[in-house]
């Protein structure tokens, strides 16, 4: 929400569920008055002289017409998600309903929440840090059981800490960097340069990586970028049908969102992947390395994390499947080979002909033999670049700051190389150090707030 | 007997000296009133100006049209630059003065001016009109009327003297405390602390041994404080040394640590951290086996001797004992021993950005009552006291300086929201817009501000305008003008620099870190006589502006970014105890300290990053 719209004596109410049909769905009212609004509109126990963390089951009313059968849990403040007085009312899952509670309850004198505002209060009335804060936000987008993961591990403040640290060594070298330049008329000894050096490109590499994972990290939350690649005829088209007709997989259109075409998704392992330009894949007429041409592929293709590679297995040469993947070379992504229409020979005999390529996938997507293997392998390779339980970086204004910040230390080896004077390493450490800061919040500026409560969806 | 005076500057210390020139320079009717008229500016521990970011402070006080750079020039014995091997925005300048030379110009100055009289007497209280000041009262029992005070109180506040075990009243030794304002000011809700300080003993320099030390000379081209041309120029110089302590000399002073005042608890003040006494030194870094000495005459016409380093408030045989265990000490005769004083000082959190106490209107603090140490932190301190109290009178805006103007505006704004437990003292590390605040370019920041105000002359402004045209004229020149190689080639050789095969841009070439801008001087007949009209500062400047462009810009841009801070309002009437959400700490704090801005409330000690966010939803941003 935009915080200058913060009115922080309003009771304020919102349907905390997704819209739309469902089997239930929860109201939430926050507020002082929270506790009082719901009473009125509540036919069964009177609320306001329950238990903390008590659920009732009761009659819904405005005015005198029975809205729902409903389950009220109250929450006593300061024990709430946002710190005040707090009532969820679970209704049936219509959007009438719903919106005829919403109704009721602003009749009575809650008002209608804005995005990111229950969230807002969490913080306010210090549930949360800022970074927390931040992570609510993933938290709740988060459709994958690899970024519900990353989202969890930054709201239990790993991710805070990791920075705080490398933030204090900073200051530290930034101390010994302060000393000679304010006592070079004292008899003080200086820290020795070799080991500066050292313990800046250590936390440059660190940042560096850091700030690499955002791409994992981008990947595990939106999709992994993935592109299926391939000769006419290799089978893409079999293989991509195979894909996201599997039961498990999450299927659905995603509108683009730098261009026109229609992307889709599957799931392994909790993993989604994107399939980028399917498009081309499905219209028989814009086959990519023919129609368009191979810059156009590759332009395609440099958007992917992951390229898997069809080609047949019949008719490809060991030889020229080499020279095949060797165009992939340039490219930051990881590329799969695999050898489709296995069904049409022996096994063995495919084994032996492509022995020489590691990682090899043998599959038919006609039989579906070696799929799962497939599977196996796009969840691994996925999984080693996230490394799991390491810390990933799924915020752009993380990236940003942690970019910024590994760009300051890079300035800061360049100056130690050519020598540059004492006061200029220090300004960049001082920059180092302040993006750094801006991540874990030690740093306030009006961006940091406006950015992190413009991205939440209304009821959190 | 008195007239009524539009501000009496309590004092004649260096705060209270600037206090009192910068309020009658711009026109208020001053009354400076001292214990002791022989005193004025008195350099009561080293007999020095400036060092790192103190040198600074005095360009600064300098291009405001402050007196302090003026009279370190004329009562110089040795000049240098610090901190040369660094690059220009460390560079400090520092002057070794004649103690007695110092205040004798002082004092002549301050004659000089129209508008300032002199009264030599104790102020032992303030006369108060509900919660103004109005006037003072004196130890001789004279009432004296004035729109505003300024107290420069320096050590003299219930100062004590501790030598040993022996310990007695005064605020200098040899001169007598003053009584009577701290109770008064406690009794109406002021706080107060006890602060500490020390000053090492005084030798006969005829009993030293100098072939025993190194010598530390001053510069061939010393350098000069004031920005102002008319000022002679300094030729004769004096020299310093460097000696050591050793285990010896330990050894002895350990003896008397079960006397040493510190120890013993009789003093409770805090000292300074970076200025520890010697025992201090011996106690926390044992592991060092000697430890600096910087032996520092103390004028052209005395045989007297500072010994830097050396602070100590142990009995004076120890002291003596001691001493002559340091190589070249061996026969020395001491003048006077060190000793350690303790004063009263109120906590600077009290006061507002202009120095006006928060709690009684037109009544004013500068120096060491705020808790600083140094001749330079206390006189830019009255300078500013002294414009303010004249603001104030007249109902004309304060005069501030912010972080990112001026050493002054990062040590009044430290002192205002931070506090301070030991006295403070300037570094250049606590600026955060380092880079911008350099001693060679305090006129370009400071002097148009100043002169607006009505105190700095015309003399200063043309001479801080012509540099800056002369400065632009240079840089244009470099930045449009391209070298050929077969000019530069031979020049890039001599300095170290490898050849250009190109044209290249006069400042891509300047950039270099081998290059300076003096190499290209013998490059072209036109740059040769664009040098020829241009004096040395310029030349400085704009080099300094060319081979730093890149990170002047990117401090500008941090610069910037956290002024936002500063542009958030707090209203008088804010209610911060109406915020449940600030943590306890910080809600009493804000309600005490009453921050005007959200920045300065962002750098009020316990006030976490979190509080801030809190206030900036409440101040609806």
């Amino acid at each position: 929400m935009n915080p200058n719209s913060y009115q922080p004596n309003d009771t304020i109410c919102a349907l905390a569920t997704p819209a739309g049909l469902g089997a239930i769905g929860v109201i939430r009212l926050s507020g002082t008055k929270a506790i009082a609004i719901a009473n009125q509109c509540f036919i069964g126990k009177d609320l306001t002289q329950v238990a903390s963390h008590t659920a009732h089951f009761g009659r819904l009313v405005q005015t005198e017409t029975i809205i729902d059968e409903v389950l009220a849990t109250v929450f006593v403040e300061p024990k709430s998600y946002t710190g005040e007085n707090t009532v969820e009312i679970s209704c049936h899952g219509s959007p009438y309903i719903q919106q005829k509670i919403l109704e009721t309850l602003v009749e009575r004198g809650a008002r209608l929440a804005q995005p990111g505002e229950f969230t807002l209060r969490a913080f306010l009335n210090g549930k949360l840090d800022l970074t927390q804060a931040e992570a609510v936000a993933d938290l709740i987008a988060s459709d994958s059981e690899m970024s519900h993961k990353t989202a969890m591990n930054q709201m239990r403040g790993g991710f805070s800490k990791e920075i705080a640290l490398l933030r204090e060594k900073l200051i530290n070298f930034a101390s010994l960097i302060e000393l000679e330049l304010d006592f070079s008329e004292e008899d003080v000894e200086f820290a020795s340069r070799p080991e500066l050096h050292t313990l800046v490109s250590n936390l440059h590499v660190m940042l560096r990586n850091l700030a690499d994972s955002f791409k994992t990290g981008n990947a595990i939350k939106n999709g992994v970028p993935t592109v299926i690649a391939g000769k006419p005829n290799a089978g893409k088209s079999t293989l991509l049908n195979a894909l996201i007709k599997e039961d498990r997989a999450i299927v659905s259109d995603i509108a683009g969102t730098t261009r026109d075409t229609i992307e889709e998704v599957f799931s392994i392992g909790g993993i989604n992947f994107r399939l980028i330009d399917t498009a081309g894949i499905r219209t028989h007429t814009a086959d990519l390395i023919e129609s368009i041409g191979i810059e156009k592929t590759y332009e395609k293709i440099r958007l992917a994390s992951i390229v898997v590679y069809l080609f047949d297995a019949i008719t490809t040469s060991p030889e020229s499947l080499a020279n095949e993947l060797a165009e992939f070379k340039t490219l930051d992504a990881i590329v799969i080979p695999v050898a489709n229409k296995i069904d049409l020979a022996e096994t063995n005999a495919l084994q032996q002909k492509f022995a020489a390529f590691e990682n090899l996938i043998l599959l038919s997507s006609k039989t579906q033999d070696g799929l799962n293997q497939l599977y196996e392998r796009l969840r691994a390779v996925v999984e080693t670049e996230a490394g799991r339980d390491d810390v990933i970086i799924t915020n752009i204004r993380h990236f940003k700051a942690l970019s910024d910040a590994a760009q300051s230390l890079a300035q800061v080896l360049e100056s130690m190389q050519i020598n540059r004077t004492g006061e200029l390493l220090a300004f960049d450490i001082r920059k180092a150090i302040f993006h750094l800061g801006e991540v874990t919040g030690e740093i306030t500026n009006d961006d940091l707030l406006a950015n992190i409560f413009s991205k939440f969806c209304i009821g959190k | 007997m008195f007239d009524q005076y539009d501000v009496i500057v309590v004092g004649a210390g260096h705060a209270g000296c600037e206090a009192a020139a910068a309020a009658a320079n711009l026109g208020s009717k001053v009354l400076l009133i001292t214990m002791d008229m022989t005193k004025m500016a008195q350099m009561s521990c080293n007999p020095a100006m400036g060092g790192i970011a103190k040198g600074q402070i005095v360009r600064e006080i300098d291009a405001l049209g402050g007196y302090s750079g003026i009279v370190s020039d004329k009562s110089t014995i040795q000049f240098r630059m610090l901190n040369r091997s660094k690059g220009p925005a460390m560079w400090s300048p520092r002057s070794q003065n004649d103690r007695m030379l110092f205040t004798q110009y002082w004092r002549e100055l301050l004659e000089e001016t129209i508008n300032i009289d002199f009264w030599q007497d104790m102020v032992s209280e303030i006369i108060l009109d509900k919660e103004t000041v109005v006037g003072v009262k004196t130890g001789m029992g004279q009432t004296i009327n004035a729109k505003s005070v300024i107290l420069t109180n320096g050590t003299f506040l219930n100062g004590i003297i501790h030598i040993g075990t022996k310990q007695f009243g005064g605020g200098r030794i040899g001169e007598k405390s003053a009584t009577g304002i701290t109770e008064q000011l406690r009794s109406i809700g002021l706080e107060t602390g006890r602060m500490k300080t020390g000053t090492p003993p005084r030798i006969d320099g005829r009993t030293l041994n100098y072939a025993k030390m190194e010598i530390q000379e001053g510069d061939t081209n010393p350098e000069r404080f004031s920005y102002l041309k008319d000022e002679r120029k300094t030729t004769k110089q004096l020299n310093c040394w460097i000696t050591y302590t050793n285990q010896n000399v330990h050894d002895i002073l350990k003896e008397g640590f079960e006397d040493s005042p510190m120890y013993a608890g009789r003093i409770q003040g805090l000292g300074p951290r970076y200025c520890p006494s010697i025992e201090d030194k011996i106690n926390r870094f044992a592991e060092r086996e000697r430890h600096q000495i910087f032996v520092e005459p103390e004028g052209w016409n005395t045989h007297e001797i500072y010994v830097n380093g050396f602070s100590t408030s142990l009995p004076e045989n120890i002291q003596y004992k001691a001493l002559r265990h340091i190589p070249g000490f061996e026969n020395a005769k001491m003048f006077r021993p060190g000793y350690a004083i303790e004063y009263d000082y109120f906590p600077p959190t009290q006061l507002n950005l202009n120095l006006e106490t928060k709690s009684i209107k037109n009544l004013f603090f500068a120096g060491q009552i705020n808790g600083t140490t140094g001749y330079e932190e206390a006189a830019c301190q009255g300078l500013m006291a002294g414009i303010n109290a004249h603001q104030s009178i007249n109902n004309k805006q304060p005069f501030i300086l912010n972080r990112s103007e001026a050493y002054i505006g990062v040590l009044i704004d430290d002192l205002v929201n931070k506090g301070t437990d030991e006295p403070y003292r300037m570094f250049t590390s606590r600026a955060e817009y380092r880079l911008m605040l350099r001693q060679d370019n305090a006129d370009v920041r400071l002097t148009t501000k100043s002169y607006e105000l009505g105190l700095a002359s015309e003399e200063r402004i043309e001479a801080v305008t012509a540099k800056i045209k002369k400065t632009n004229q240079i840089i244009e020149y470099f930045k449009k003008t391209s070298i050929q190689p077969e000019i530069a080639n031979p020049m890039l050789i001599d300095n170290g620099s490898s050849e250009i095969k190109q044209n290249y841009k006069l400042f891509q070439i300047l950039s270099r870190p081998q290059i300076n801008i003096e190499n290209f001087k013998n490059t072209s007949l036109e740059i040769e006589a664009l040098f020829n009209t241009c004096d040395k500062d310029s030349l400085l400047s704009a080099e300094i502006l060319m081979k730093y462009e890149g990170y002047l810009e990117k401090e500008q841009l941090l610069v910037e970014k956290m002024t936002r801070l500063e542009n958030i309002q707090i209203k008088e009437t804010f209610d911060f105890s109406a915020i449940k959400s600030l943590s306890l700490e910080a809600k009493e704090k804000l309600i005490k300290q009453r921050p005007k801005t959200l920045g300065q409330a962002s750098r009020i000690s316990g006030i976490a990053p979190s509080d801030i966010s809190i206030l900036m939803v409440h101040l609806g941003r």
